[in-house]
């Protein structure tokens, strides 16, 4: 039981090229920004967008394929799909809204009324079987909409920001439910989030999506401990540079130069973390520090006893201080200011 | 309390005032001018009369056929307006609600030309399968559905147009198949404005006059409707015009004071779901 999944699609301007792999039993998170694609891939695996070129297979069934013009319309796909907002049907009782599948795959009405009845039962909402979804609060709404799309024995379940329509109060209580509920499924699971908390609590793996493409793939303490992305950088809230190694030396694309202690050559990552940065007011002479570069300061954000200084310049950098350093320096923004990394502070690893 | 409501109705424009209340007395006066006139002490005799009870029965019937076929052709054909990018759609729309700026007359004419004996598919229509339209109660049902059918298209286009289409994409992925998508999640997620759509079809062909005496005629009991009835009995018998008159003016208004509230005023709001 597994997905695979290479997905190539041109939506507007959307240029989707996204390989995802999910093995039996586990649950993958789709983490990215908003526009990243996210959603798009969702629909293309539901088989309410076709692809236009790459293959999808569930389970060792082929249901999109362009080059066979293989396509296996949405009904037919072995899926369930938790959308966001859950979109119930409100001209239905929630009974009703769970059995929907089983009677449209032509299931006797009181069997599936029974199944149905089975499944408002393990997610907690037997009372609630005659009442109309928009009696629901939003984390009932969640578990109807899960009961829903479990109903009909999926192999592959998909959500779609399934905690995105709440708020921020009963959001952490509904992530413990569905995490208890998610847990009883043994299918294939992908959800789809730009919350890495949800991703976090919920997630076996992670696979970043940015701008349609999938740019990191691992368990969170992976992917967060070697950020490939600007995305995962400010997410973990680190900078990073992307360039090429050549005799200790990172170059990047605009002609910053890092210096760096023992890496290979070859394009590499380089990641400098914010309280390695030391800022000073003047040019710095005789420092053991490998790296200075001169800069403007854009911002600066309290966060506690620390601030985070933000410098624009040839290498765009955050640097983390404390307020009485900030109060020593006298710092405000639109100040010159000198920032310096020792090379040992850098961590490298090859892109 | 008195002094805010006071407030509160002075927030209108005087000259706004005026003029609805001009509208107002528009609509109401001809109304008062039936009812001034009507010979109440005879009133019973001839709404008994046999031939002014089947012309109620004939346009009863015949609007309730002409609402059901402007459903039945109606809704298919709004979701196709609605729902499916083709080359000339706009002039398809077009062409679909013509016959509401069009004077009946002429759309019971062309009717003629097209379905009529000699008629573009109508000889056909005689020659194949033994069917006349032309002055048949079949005829009047014809020209009915004519003139009232692009009031529920436009108004359930409208709705589909509106509707979150995916509630649809969550029943496909359901197991649910277009057709019982279409019957289960967007028929009655358009429920409001099909009511709305079918009253105004209705309403059309309960009053449909012009398209109704050019294709079907006026014969008593097979194509005279109420409102042909009243035309002829305006020549012959002013105070039956005028009864007759009052009883379709009741029975309209009935049926627009009771559905109102509950069709026409939820148009806006095709399938309201949790978060949207």
């Amino acid at each position: 039981m597994t997905l695979s999944a290479q997905i190539g699609l041109q939506l507007g301007t959307l240029d989707l090229e996204v390989e995802l792999d999910v093995q039996a039993g586990e649950l993958l998170a789709l983490l990215g920004p908003n526009g990243a694609g996210k959603s798009t891939v969702l629909r293309c695996l539901a088989g309410l967008a076709p692809i236009d070129t790459g293959s999808i297979v569930i389970d060792g069934l082929v249901v999109d394929d362009p080059a066979t013009d293989t396509l296996v319309e949405a009904e037919d796909r072995p899926i369930g799909f938790v959308f966001q907002n859950y979109l119930l049907f409100d001209h239905m009782s929630v009974l009703e809204n769970v059995a929907f599948g089983l009677r449209a795959r032509k299931t006797q009405k009181s069997d599936a009324r029974r199944t149905a009845r089975d499944w408002l039962d393990r997610v907690g909402l037997t009372e609630y079987a005659d009442q109309r979804p928009r009696a629901l609060s939003g984390g009932q709404a969640q578990r109807v909409a899960l009961a829903r799309a479990l109903a009909t024995s999926p192999r592959l379940l998909l959500l779609d920001e399934p905690l995105a329509a709440l708020d921020a109060g009963t959001r952490a209580s509904v992530r413990r439910d569905l995490r208890r509920h998610l847990e009883t499924f043994d299918g294939m699971r992908l959800l789809v989030t730009h919350d890495p908390v949800d991703a976090y609590a919920l997630a076996d793996r992670v696979a970043i999506l940015d701008a349609g493409r999938v740019v990191q793939v691992g368990t969170l303490a992976e992917v967060t401990a070697h950020p490939r992305s600007r995305y995962v950088a400010d997410l973990v809230g680190v900078n990073l540079v992307a360039g090429n190694v050549v005799d200790g030396v990172l170059a990047n694309a605009s002609g910053a130069h890092v210096v760096i202690a023992d890496a290979l050559p070859g394009p590499s990552f380089a990641m400098i973390r914010p309280h390695s940065v030391a800022l000073f007011r003047h040019t710095v002479d005789g420092s053991s520090a490998r790296n200075t570069w001169s800069g403007t300061i854009t911002d600066i954000d309290r966060l506690g006893d620390r601030v985070r200084v933000g410098i624009e310049g040839q290498l765009p950098l955050t640097a983390e201080i404390t307020v009485a350093a900030l109060d020593a320096l006298g710092l405000r923004p639109g100040d010159g200011i000198t920032a310096s990394v020792k090379a040992t502070d850098i961590e490298v690893y090859p892109s | 309390m008195s002094s805010r409501h006071r407030g509160r109705r002075s927030a209108l424009p005087a000259p706004v005032l005026a003029l609805a209340i001009v509208a107002i007395a528009f609509f109401a006066l001809p109304l008062v001018g039936l009812l001034w006139r009507a010979p109440w002490s005879s009133a019973w005799s001839y709404l008994t009369d046999d031939g002014a009870l089947t012309a109620l029965r004939l346009s009863v019937v015949c609007s309730l056929w002409a609402t059901g076929l402007s459903i039945v052709f109606g809704v298919p054909l709004a979701w196709l307006l609605a729902r499916v990018e083709f080359r000339g759609r706009g002039a398809v729309r077009a062409l679909c609600t013509l016959s509401m700026v069009l004077p009946p007359v002429v759309g019971g004419v062309a009717l003629f030309f097209a379905l009529g004996r000699r008629g573009l598919v109508g000889q056909y229509l005689d020659r194949w399968f033994d069917v006349r339209l032309p002055f048949t109660t079949a005829g009047v049902v014809v020209a009915q559905t004519f003139v009232a059918m692009p009031f529920l298209v436009i108004t359930v286009e409208a709705s589909l147009r509106q509707m979150d289409t995916r509630f649809e994409d969550a029943s496909r992925t359901l197991g649910a198949s277009r057709w019982y998508t279409f019957r289960r999640v967007t028929v009655p997620a358009i429920g409001p404005a099909l009511g709305a759509g079918a009253v105004l079809a209705w309403a059309r062909a309960l009053g449909e006059f012009g398209a109704t005496i050019t294709f079907a005629g006026n014969f008593p009991g097979k194509t005279q409707t109420m409102p042909l009835a009243v035309y002829l009995s305006l020549q012959t018998n002013p105070e039956e015009a005028i009864l007759l008159s009052i009883l379709m003016i009741v029975i309209s208004f009935t049926v627009l004071l009771g559905l109102r509230d509950r069709w026409l005023g939820r148009v806006d709001r095709p399938m309201g779901a949790f978060g949207v």
